[in-house]
């Protein structure tokens, strides 16, 4: 058993729970927290069904920030989407046995791999290009990209060019899950990757990546339009805007 | 004060350079010791200010979970960095949305997140020094909190949530903004914006009674604290004398009239408007909104109906359920509250109304779309109803109606530059400056179709645009209600 096994192992262990724990806790803190006034962005769906397919065009499509700037829509739609194919594809360093349907997108995720890192620079361009941004932009905000692009250019080379014992790494994940450790094969490409994956799950429930959790409690977004008491007789049974508590008001020193 | 000064309108450059610091010195008066006491907020700066501001944001975000969300989650994509229309108008970076925003945010991530005490330097977080408390107040008050912005977000952050909290904490540490405060003062001592007691109230109504009757020899009444009417009519005090505000109230009255609705007003809740809203003080926005219910109950009547005001709808509309609610004594059969542009739109439907459009043949009108109205509320029964019921009112009383440019109206659309508590003299410059989207758009229209007029529904923008068309060579009447269309083309006695 290697030092760097142990590290890792550590590492791995210590990002879980802080990325699981941390965001649950956010979580609970954005459920818990009172909106007692009515502030959907109108016009609003008047129904929750509405207020589902509202939110699927936002999470799926970014419909908002479609409307709003169409290179930064490129940038993150391609971002984020080829994020996604390239997680569903590491499924299978971490599943046994791979599901089929892990194996059918394995390719598509690779590929995704370049869409990813081009996407990142596109993004990372725009920070770095438009005075706009690059005004409100923070150190951490560059610090992120670059991060995500560290990552995603380790992966594709590990994939492309410096192929690395991938057999041997998954070994030492699935020891990790079932908490018996695996040797960590050497291999500074793959250190390097799982590492700043780490230090990423470290930082999420800490930072602007709250974002994502973050859009499912937006009330502009997922409030229904339903404040006003209605009772024309007709139409859909609506639900009637419940008397909500108000938040507290500190009393003030006079 | 700066002086006032309109940019030039030119072709649509829809971004401008930066300039930074450009509007740092345009501040809005500070309220007095009177008008901060009346409302129950310290005097003047209290020593520990610092430490209560603190304590203070740390409560509205237990409170709001749009505050907590959207401190926590923007992303700095800059999708909003080109869409606030002060930004557009001064150039000012502190005005792009995201930035004023930042200016709380940096403060909250310095006090209450792990990042923020210990890595500040890394996540942009800052002390919250007189400097930052300064910025505060100044830049909190250039956002008229018309939500444009909270259209593009990607995540639908609303900075207005933001700048109404960053107002609250700045009153709780003593430092309150003249207009907004000493505007609600008077509410709480007079009971409207204007400060127009009851006496005056009444000789105003009687003397637009006069008016009326001189103009068309029908008798058409402006009742006041009538007990028993069917309607209660909550409408911005402005429009008791303000022009062209006051041919919008004589519109209100003429449909009343024609269809034979009893109504009165109210001088116990003789003002729509709640500004307790732009100053996000809660409490105060509760205690104004109370009037309404309080006049309404004590008269017995059966509906509520509002004016023409952009803020006052949103508040009645969205949060009168919340603040005063329910209205479960009013008549279900109607909506409550209801939209004096959904009752003349259903009286027109249902052809209760006599029209005669070409009264307004003069005319080629235009809709400003106010931001409350576009995008905090809604008329009728279908989403974007508040869109599509005033046009359908303007088309009905006037043939010759365009729209401005698509991407300046609807949700989309800017604020006249006034909104949120800004609507005051010593903002002149900034007032000029944030109208010069809707200028251009105007421009282009008055230059494509010979457009006449700009009709809107909220007191606030008819105001903002009288004071601010000439500046950019429009004349100041080009502004008009739209129950001035209406009330114009209504044929009185024509049913009898």
């Amino acid at each position: 058993m290697t030092v760097e096994t142990v590290i890792y192992a550590g590492l791995l262990y210590v990002a879980f729970v802080v990325l699981v724990g941390g965001l649950v806790y956010r979580v609970t803190l954005y459920a818990l927290t009172p909106a007692p006034l009515r502030i959907p962005t109108m016009p609003a769906p008047r129904t929750r069904r509405g207020i589902a397919a509202r939110m699927a065009r936002e999470i799926m499509l970014f419909a908002s920030l479609f409307r709003g700037d169409k290179w930064a829509w490129i940038w993150s739609y391609l971002f984020h989407m080829s994020l996604l194919l390239v997680l569903l594809q590491h499924l299978r360093y971490v599943l046994v046995p791979v599901p089929a349907w892990v194996r059918i997108i394995s390719p598509w995720g690779s590929d995704a791999a370049f869409v990813l890192v081009v996407a990142l620079a596109g993004l990372l361009g725009r920070r770095l290009l438009i005075a706009r941004v690059r005004f409100i932009t923070a150190p951490s905000d560059y610090l992120m990209l670059v991060l995500l692009l560290v990552i995603a250019v380790t992966g594709t080379l590990m994939r492309f060019v410096d192929r690395v014992n991938i057999v041997g790494f998954k070994a030492f994940i699935l020891g990790v899950m079932a908490l018996k450790l695996h040797a960590l094969p050497f291999a500074p490409l793959i250190m390097v990757h799982v590492a700043l994956v780490a230090a990423l799950m470290l930082i999420f429930p800490f930072s602007k990546l709250l974002h994502a959790p973050g859009i499912l409690f937006s009330p502009t977004r997922n409030q229904v339009d339903n404040s006003r008491l209605e009772a024309q007789g007709v139409g859909e049974p609506r639900e009637v805007a419940a008397p909500v508590a108000a938040p507290q008001v500190s009393p003030r020193q006079l | 004060m700066s002086e006032a000064i309109a940019p030039p309108v030119g072709d649509y450059v829809p971004v401008p350079r930066l300039r930074e610091g450009a509007m740092r010195d345009v501040k809005s008066f500070k309220a007095s010791a009177n008008h901060q006491s009346a409302l129950g907020f310290p005097e003047t700066l209290v020593n520990d200010w610092r430490e209560r501001a603190v304590q203070r944001l740390g409560e509205l975000v237990e409170g709001s979970r749009a505050l907590r969300v959207y401190l926590d989650s923007c992303v700095k994509c800059g999708a909003c960095t080109d869409k606030c229309h002060y930004f557009l108008g001064t150039g000012d970076p502190r005005n792009m949305p995201v930035a004023r925003q930042d200016l709380l945010r940096r403060v909250y991530r310095r006090y209450f997140t792990w990042a923020g005490r210990w890595l500040p330097w890394l996540v942009g977080a800052t002390d919250l020094t007189e400097d930052v408390l300064d910025a505060w107040y100044t830049y909190y008050h250039q956002c008229s909190q018309c939500r444009r912005c909270s259209v593009f977000c990607p995540l639908g952050i609303d900075t207005a949530e933001i700048s109404m909290a960053a107002r609250e904490i700045l009153d709780c540490v003593g430092v309150g903004q003249k207009y907004c405060n000493e505007i609600i003062g008077k509410v709480h001592k007079i009971g409207n914006n204007l400060g127009l007691p009851e006496p005056a109230l009444r000789n105003t109504l009687d003397g637009l009674e006069e008016d009326v009757r001189d103009q068309t020899g029908v008798d058409v009444r402006f009742p006041l604290d009538v007990v028993g009417a069917e309607v209660l009519l909550i409408t911005p005090s402005a429009d008791f004398f303000a022009e062209p505000h006051i041919d919008g109230l004589i519109g209100y009255a003429k449909v009343f009239h024609q269809a034979g609705i009893s109504w009165t007003l109210s001088s116990e809740a003789s003002e729509a408007a709640n500004f307790a809203m732009f100053i996000g003080s809660y409490a105060q926005m509760v205690k104004v909104a109370q009037r309404v219910r309080a006049a309404a109950l004590a008269l017995g009547v059966k509906r509520i109906v509002v004016g023409e005001c952009g803020h006052a709808w949103r508040v009645a509309y969205a949060f009168w359920g919340t603040l005063i609610g329910p209205l479960d004594f009013l008549d279900p059969r109607y909506p409550r509250p209801q939209h004096i542009c959904e009752v003349t739109e259903g009286l027109i439907a249902r052809g209760a109304l006599k029209l005669d459009p070409s009264a307004n043949d003069d005319k080629i009108v235009t809709f400003h779309d106010s931001c409350n109205v576009a995008r905090a509320t809604r008329m009728g029964d279908r989403p974007g109803g508040q869109l599509a019921i005033p046009r359908a009112v303007i088309r009905s009383v006037c043939a010759h109606f365009v729209d401005m440019d698509p991407a300046t109206i609807g949700d989309r659309t800017f604020c006249c530059g006034g909104g949120g508590g800004l609507l005051t003299d010593d903002l002149l410059a900034l007032r000029v400056q944030g109208a010069l989207p809707r200028m251009q758009a105007l421009t282009a229209a008055v230059a494509e179709h010979q457009v006449t007029h700009m009709a809107a529904i909220c007191a606030i923008c008819k105001s903002q645009f009288s004071k601010v068309l000439p500046y950019y060579g429009l004349p100041r009447d080009m502004v008009v209600s739209v129950h001035q269309l209406v009330g114009d083309a209504i044929v009185l006695g024509a049913k009898e």
